[in-house]
């Protein structure tokens, strides 16, 4: 091998042919038509692909936050595997958003300057942490969930927002995967992680009454055949929940799952998603006209 | 094999330029350099993922925040690979990351600066992750055949980042004047801690010959740096950036650039432990380590009842 190999075309910027890979990411949707499916309304498609995009920029901003935290080196694979692929789905979405609007606002202008109260994700994915067993939880109710909505997607009147649940439902099942396999192997693992990890599904639970509650923009949509009903998900969620729980040792928790403590769908959320904002958007708003 | 024997045949494999196996018999002050230094390597690769790690929430643009988390994910994957080439020679990847949180074992000095602006982000892929190439290159033929492999899948991997890193600062550059400023200021930071980064001075480094007899080394650390700054020069031009050194020129009669004395007061100290952030990037390992304890033993307890059940 040549000692120069890897920086004989350094200069040459223009080159993409004479490096292993290229500087960017190939078009997931290339070939995909864009033009917006006849009789939806605008608003509400921008809506709706926010509410999904936001989902999951803000659950892939917690992900992030675990870089270099993890347990073991595998899970920082894992982690940042999953938050590449949430944060790669949120870009596809608010890009659609961004089309469906027809203001001319892109990922990074949805994304950066839009304050909390414009944000459109369910409290689940922007609560923090506590320890290793929280994030697996969450990620294992967010994983169900979403699993369960983006295979019902595929098949939506929107060839975009079909093309982009097909791509996600290869992804999430295998953060679904990862998930309920860290929740079987602490809830069945010694004392002090069953009961850890019965407090982590616990501390959780409240939050997922908000998944099945649809927002009129849903019910809108899904009667177009554009987007899903999130009240239908609810018996499979049920149904993999109990049997990861069974198989984990762990207690259905007696936490009532509902009323859900805020309408992420509608602009309201807690300090926290203030506190990811902060950090997210911080550079980005400090070097107006920044080139990236 | 006798200890003659197996010395006969090792000698004859490094004379020949094959590959030194697992399974082969070794010399132990071999075996002990290999497992130091690609220990080394692994404990760098993870330590790195700390300073640029901390711009992946707060980067600018999607796609630079997607670029970001995909890179420090492969350093991962490279510490993965390094530490499962250190377990071939017998060492205990546990064991290893006890050494480095106990400062028993060393890893990168360059990692021990902080990352001030996101155009560190840029800057260390153009110059750390440019010199760790040209250190790690020559390491795709080095003697031992697991390190010498997963040499040349990370190589592939540090010259995507490296060109990332100088798409990045292209960009910023054609960007407002803060944010070349910015540029400018993270290369007058990081220029002369990437030329440390090959080691000592030849005359002052003790185990490069042994190395070089091993053929564990091709090059020494002066050859080395001698290569990065020429390749490093043309660059900085193309991306309109001065390297912070009145002494560099070129120098016809050698056909290389001169570049000013190097201040290995500085190194020393950084080594020692004395650097910027040696005890933050210490300690952040250490507490992700500590607080994973309790996830890693339910792993075990959990696959020993799963064993007991299949018996």
């Amino acid at each position: 091998m040549s000692f120069d190999d890897a920086y004989h075309s350094l200069t040459d910027h223009d080159d993409d042919a004479r490096w292993a890979y290229g500087t960017g990411f190939a078009d997931p949707l290339a070939g995909v038509p864009t033009a917006l499916p006849e009789g939806v309304d605008r608003a509400d498609l921008a809506a709706y692909c926010l509410m999904l995009g936001d989902d999951a920029l803000v659950m892939s901003h917690r992900l992030q936050q675990w870089i270099t935290r993890a347990p073991e080196i595998e899970d920082e694979l894992a982690v940042a595997n999953i938050g590449l692929d949430l944060l790669g789905q949120a870009r596809l979405l608010l890009t659609r958003a961004g089309e469906a609007e027809g203001a001319g606002r892109g990922e990074d202008e949805l994304a950066y300057l839009r304050d909390p109260g414009d944000f459109r994700n369910v409290w689940l994915a922007e609560r923090a942490d506590a320890d290793f067993g929280q994030l697996v939880a969450r990620l294992l109710v967010f994983s169900t969930w979403r699993l369960a909505l983006l295979d019902r997607l595929a098949t939506s009147g929107d060839p975009v927002l079909a093309a982009i649940a097909a791509k996600g439902v290869k992804e999430v099942s295998y953060h679904r995967e990862y998930a309920a396999g860290w929740v079987v192997r602490l809830g069945d693992g010694t004392d002090l992680s069953h009961a850890r990890m019965q407090a982590a599904i616990d501390a959780v639970w409240p939050l997922t009454g908000e998944l099945f509650a649809p927002h009129p923009t849903e019910l809108r949509l899904a009667e177009q055949g554009v987007a899903v009903d999130p009240s239908e998900l609810r018996d499979e969620f049920d149904g993999v929940l109990t049997e990861v729980l069974r198989v984990a040792t762990l207690g259905r928790p007696t936490v009532p799952a509902g009323p859900a403590p805020g309408r992420g769908r509608d602009g309201v959320h807690g300090d926290e998603l203030t506190e990811i904002l902060d950090e997210m958007q911080g550079l980005a708003r400090a070097t107006p006209g920044g080139a990236w | 094999m006798s200890d003659v024997a197996g010395e006969k045949v090792f000698a004859e494999i490094i004379e020949k330029d094959q590959r030194i196996e697992p399974r082969d018999w070794m010399p132990d002050g071999y075996r002990k350099t290999m497992i130091r230094q690609i220990a080394q390597h692994a404990h760098s690769e993870i330590i790195g993922m700390q300073p640029e790690g901390a711009w992946i929430t707060r980067a600018p643009s999607l796609r630079r925040k997607a670029i970001l988390l995909a890179k420090v994910q492969d350093e991962a994957g490279h510490g993965l690979y390094l530490y499962s080439a250190a377990e071939t020679l017998g060492a205990d990847r546990g064991d290893l990351t006890r050494r480095l949180i106990e400062g028993r074992q060393k890893y990168s000095s360059i990692f021990n600066y902080p990352t001030l602006s996101f155009a560190d982000v840029g800057v260390i892929g153009w110059l750390v992750d440019g010199a760790a190439i040209c250190n790690q290159v020559p390491l795709c033929r080095s003697s031992y055949g697991p390190y010498a492999r997963a040499m040349i899948r990370i190589c592939k991997e540090e010259s995507f980042h490296q060109r990332q890193g100088y798409e990045l600062l292209m960009t910023m550059m054609r960007g407002t004047t803060v944010q070349r400023e910015m540029v400018q200021d993270a290369v007058n930071r990081w220029w002369w801690p990437s030329l440390m980064m090959f080691g000592p001075p030849d005359a002052d480094s003790p185990n490069t010959a042994q190395s070089m007899a091993w053929k564990i080394k091709r090059h020494t650390n002066d050859e080395l740096r001698q290569r990065f700054v020429d390749m490093t020069v043309p660059q900085a031009e193309a991306l309109g950036v001065t390297l912070p050194d009145p002494d560099l020129r070129w120098n016809a009669d050698r056909e290389h650039y001169d570049f000013g004395a190097i201040d290995w007061s500085e190194l020393k100290r950084v080594i020692s432990g004395d650097g910027p952030m040696n005890a933050e990037r210490i300690a952040r390992r250490r507490q992700a380590d500590e607080e994973g304890a309790w996830v890693r033993e339910a792993a075990a307890a959990h696959a020993a009842k799963r064993t007991e059940v299949r018996a």
